[in-house]
């Protein structure tokens, strides 16, 4: 890869933590890996949580720190979801570098160099079933010369028998404060100017992924500047602003269709993502005091269903619509469905 | 040419609709220091319009001179060759495609490019390596594997290639290629500014606009500023000059659904399924998107029913857009539509009047 001009490289990638001991909030997986720094010996190993927990990072800086940068190439294969994985690839790709032997060479440059090669699975869970199955046994036959770190969001998605030759690592969502204090160091960095409202925003709209935090605190360096207020964010993250939402849920209310059809027509106009309309409505009306249990499940099982819906590719005013006409139903107490009497 | 085209602003100051945002562009794209970028908007809002003027600002007038291509791509998947033909719109500095065109094996097309572009970079004047565009629409009809297979491609290649994309809704594009991209919400332009690029038009051509005139045409526009000047020309066409009565033309798919709508309301019986049908069938002959005839015949039984009806036509409407999208003949699913409007609106008559 061509060298990176400084400003064009992403943040994400800028400020992704060189060594596994910069990795934050994560202190139980930190302490297992710098006791394989130290012995220069490692499992298998799973790593699982929700985006933007520092699994890759923790990947990248283990291998590079295990290896030094010249032996990185040659021992370390990194695949993701952007490569082509399916069970050939497995058969050949993967097997042919598992099988490989290395020397126990001496250490080079400081860094440990254990005898074994790491094939780094990025985003496990996209691989197909097939294709990890056919891993089992290269795992096992070649378990002295090769160590298979595999990444993914939902462990569920990995079958078992892969699963239990694992150690594993579960990354937590990043708490506030930890999120907070990295923030302020790229802000520093990069002479930014952010208040303590709009990193408390950025922070409850990023829900613990810091990537996607660096990431909106990028775009909106971008577009507006080096000070950069809670509005700005919330203008770049494309989360629908609450009033939008507040107005919706009145119009449900009111119990009045046509006003409920007016602000549907709008929020399509407006050009608002509907999934994101669903995830804050939904808030809206779990937080809501008022509202009985009953005209609760009601809400949200249709919410469910919307969601659902949209995944699979169904249009979005019809959703929303729909929506809009169950929860407006729900909070005047009118019957779940028509009946003629 | 069209007065759609003719109208198109060509770089980032002219734009009226989105100021603020073509501002912002324009400050973006001059620091030299870009994004990837996502535009998601309803159609009509001018998306096309803001890329066209962004690329004009990066590239300067030869971003405009595109031809259009017919690529065929030998690709490499495992055992077998593929060959995949893709209609390419591309000038030196940008490639414009519809990925989707590709079906299912979109996302070869995806990455192949990409890394085409990555290979040969363009070297500008004072010797700086460059970069290329990409720009794809339709992004939310991409397979799920694209979107995957963009996600780490997008930076692996972020020094060589930027992307643009453009899509109507951002809900069907995962989450990992909005998170690594800028998102510009592009909205529907307001009845007010829609009226004054009218007028704008208007002073330009030095016609004779009688007052009000441009509001109603507005109101008609759905706020899709595309169809607002569509409409606006084809009266002039028309009759012109404008009189302040003049009626301006529904479109007549419209009409026809509206036709429809109202045939579905006088009787509900087998009988008059089958009429509905032979008229489904002629829209869908005239490729109007099955989901279009749905939402308008949707809308126009929404304006004739009472209150409680409403309700349960809109469920259902959803419920058979949903199966619409899963199954494969639209036919079968706007018929259930319509079947199934008669018969909750027979029992309601019943019911009501005995």
């Amino acid at each position: 890869m061509a060298p990176v001009l400084q400003s064009s490289q992403p943040w994400v990638e800028k400020y992704r933590p060189k060594q596994v001991k910069d990795v934050a909030h994560q202190d139980e997986v930190v302490r297992v890996l710098t006791n394989t720094l130290e012995t220069a010996n490692c499992p298998h190993m799973l790593f699982y949580g929700p985006p933007g927990t520092g699994k890759t990072t923790t990947a990248l800086a283990i291998a590079h720190q295990l290896f030094g940068p010249e032996l990185y190439k040659s021992r370390v294969l990194e695949l993701n979801a952007s490569d082509d994985r399916g069970i050939n690839v497995v058969r050949t790709k993967i097997k042919d570098f598992a099988a490989v032997a290395v020397a126990s060479g001496p250490r080079q440059g400081g860094y440990p160099c254990p005898p074994f090669k790491i094939i780094i699975l990025d985003e496990a869970d996209s691989m197909t079933e097939d294709a990890q199955n056919a891993l089992r046994r290269t795992m096992e036959t070649y378990s002295k010369v090769t160590r298979f770190f595999f990444i993914c969001n939902y462990i569920s998605r990995i079958i078992e028998p892969l699963a239990s030759r694992c150690a594993k690592f579960r990354f937590k969502s990043l708490s506030e404060d930890v999120m907070s204090s990295r923030i302020l160091h790229i802000c520093s960095e990069e002479g930014l100017n952010l208040d303590s409202e709009a990193l408390s925003t950025l922070s409850s709209i990023s829900q613990g992924d810091l990537r996607r935090a660096i990431t909106y605190l990028q775009g909106a360096a971008r577009l507006f500047g080096s000070s950069i207020s809670a509005k700005d964010l919330i203008s770049v993250s494309g989360v629908i602003p609450q009033d939008v939402v507040q107005a919706l849920f009145a119009a449900c209310r009111s119990g009045d269709f046509e006003l409920a059809n007016k602000e549907v027509n709008n929020i399509i106009a407006e050009g608002y993502p509907v999934s994101q309309m669903l995830s804050q409505l939904f808030e809206l009306v779990v937080g809501a005091d008022d509202i009985s249990d009953e005209q609760n499940a009601r809400i949200c099982k249709r919410l469910a269903e919307a969601d659902k819906c949209l995944v699979d590719g169904a249009d979005e005013y019809l959703q929303l619509m729909g929506v809009a006409s169950n929860t407006m139903r729900a909070l005047c107490n009118m019957p779940e469905e028509f009946s003629y009497e | 040419m069209l007065w759609v085209d003719k109208y198109r602003p060509k770089n980032l100051d002219k734009i009226m609709v989105h100021e603020e945002v073509a501002q912002n562009l324009k400050k973006l794209v001059t620091e030299q220091d870009c994004p990837h970028l996502l535009f998601y908007g309803p159609p009509g809002s001018g998306k096309k319009t803001l890329i066209m003027a962004v690329l004009r600002q990066m590239f300067g007038p030869s971003a405009e001179k595109v031809k259009l291509e017919n690529k065929t791509w030998k690709i490499d998947a495992g055992s077998r060759t593929l060959d995949l033909e893709l209609t390419t719109l591309s000038s030196t500095h940008h490639v414009e495609l519809n990925p989707s065109d590709a079906g299912f094996q979109d996302r070869y097309i995806v990455q192949e490019i990409i890394k085409e572009m990555a290979k040969n970079r363009p070297i500008d004047t004072k010797g700086k390596k460059g970069f290329k565009v990409l720009v794809l629409n339709e992004v939310d009809k991409l397979s799920r594997e694209a979107q995957h297979s963009l996600r780490r491609t997008m930076e692996k290649y972020s020094a060589s290639c930027r992307l643009i994309l453009c899509c109507n809704g951002s809900s069907k594009v995962t989450e990992a290629v909005r998170s690594r991209c800028l998102n510009l919400r592009i909205n529907a332009p307001t009845n007010e500014q829609i009226i004054r690029v009218l007028e704008f038009i208007g002073k330009k051509e030095s016609l004779q606009l009688p007052p009000g005139f441009t509001a109603r045409i507005a109101a008609q526009s759905n706020r899709s500023l595309r169809r607002a000047i569509l409409s606006f020309e084809t009266c002039r066409v028309q009759q012109y000059p404008f009189t302040s009565d003049q009626v301006i033309p529904p479109m007549d798919w419209e009409q026809y659904i509206s036709e429809i709508a109202s045939d579905i309301m006088q009787e509900q019986s087998p009988k008059r399924l089958f009429l509905v049908r032979g008229k489904l069938y002629e829209l869908l002959i005239n490729c109007i998107p099955p989901v279009i005839i749905l939402k308008r015949l949707l809308s126009e039984l929404l304006k004739k029913l009472d209150a409680e009806l409403k309700h349960e036509v809109c469920h259902w409407a959803a419920y058979y857009e949903h199966r619409m999208r899963l199954g494969q003949k639209a036919i079968f699913h706007i018929e259930a539509f319509v079947a199934k409007f008669m018969s909750i609106y027979k029992g309601f008559l019943i019911a009501t009047f005995g």
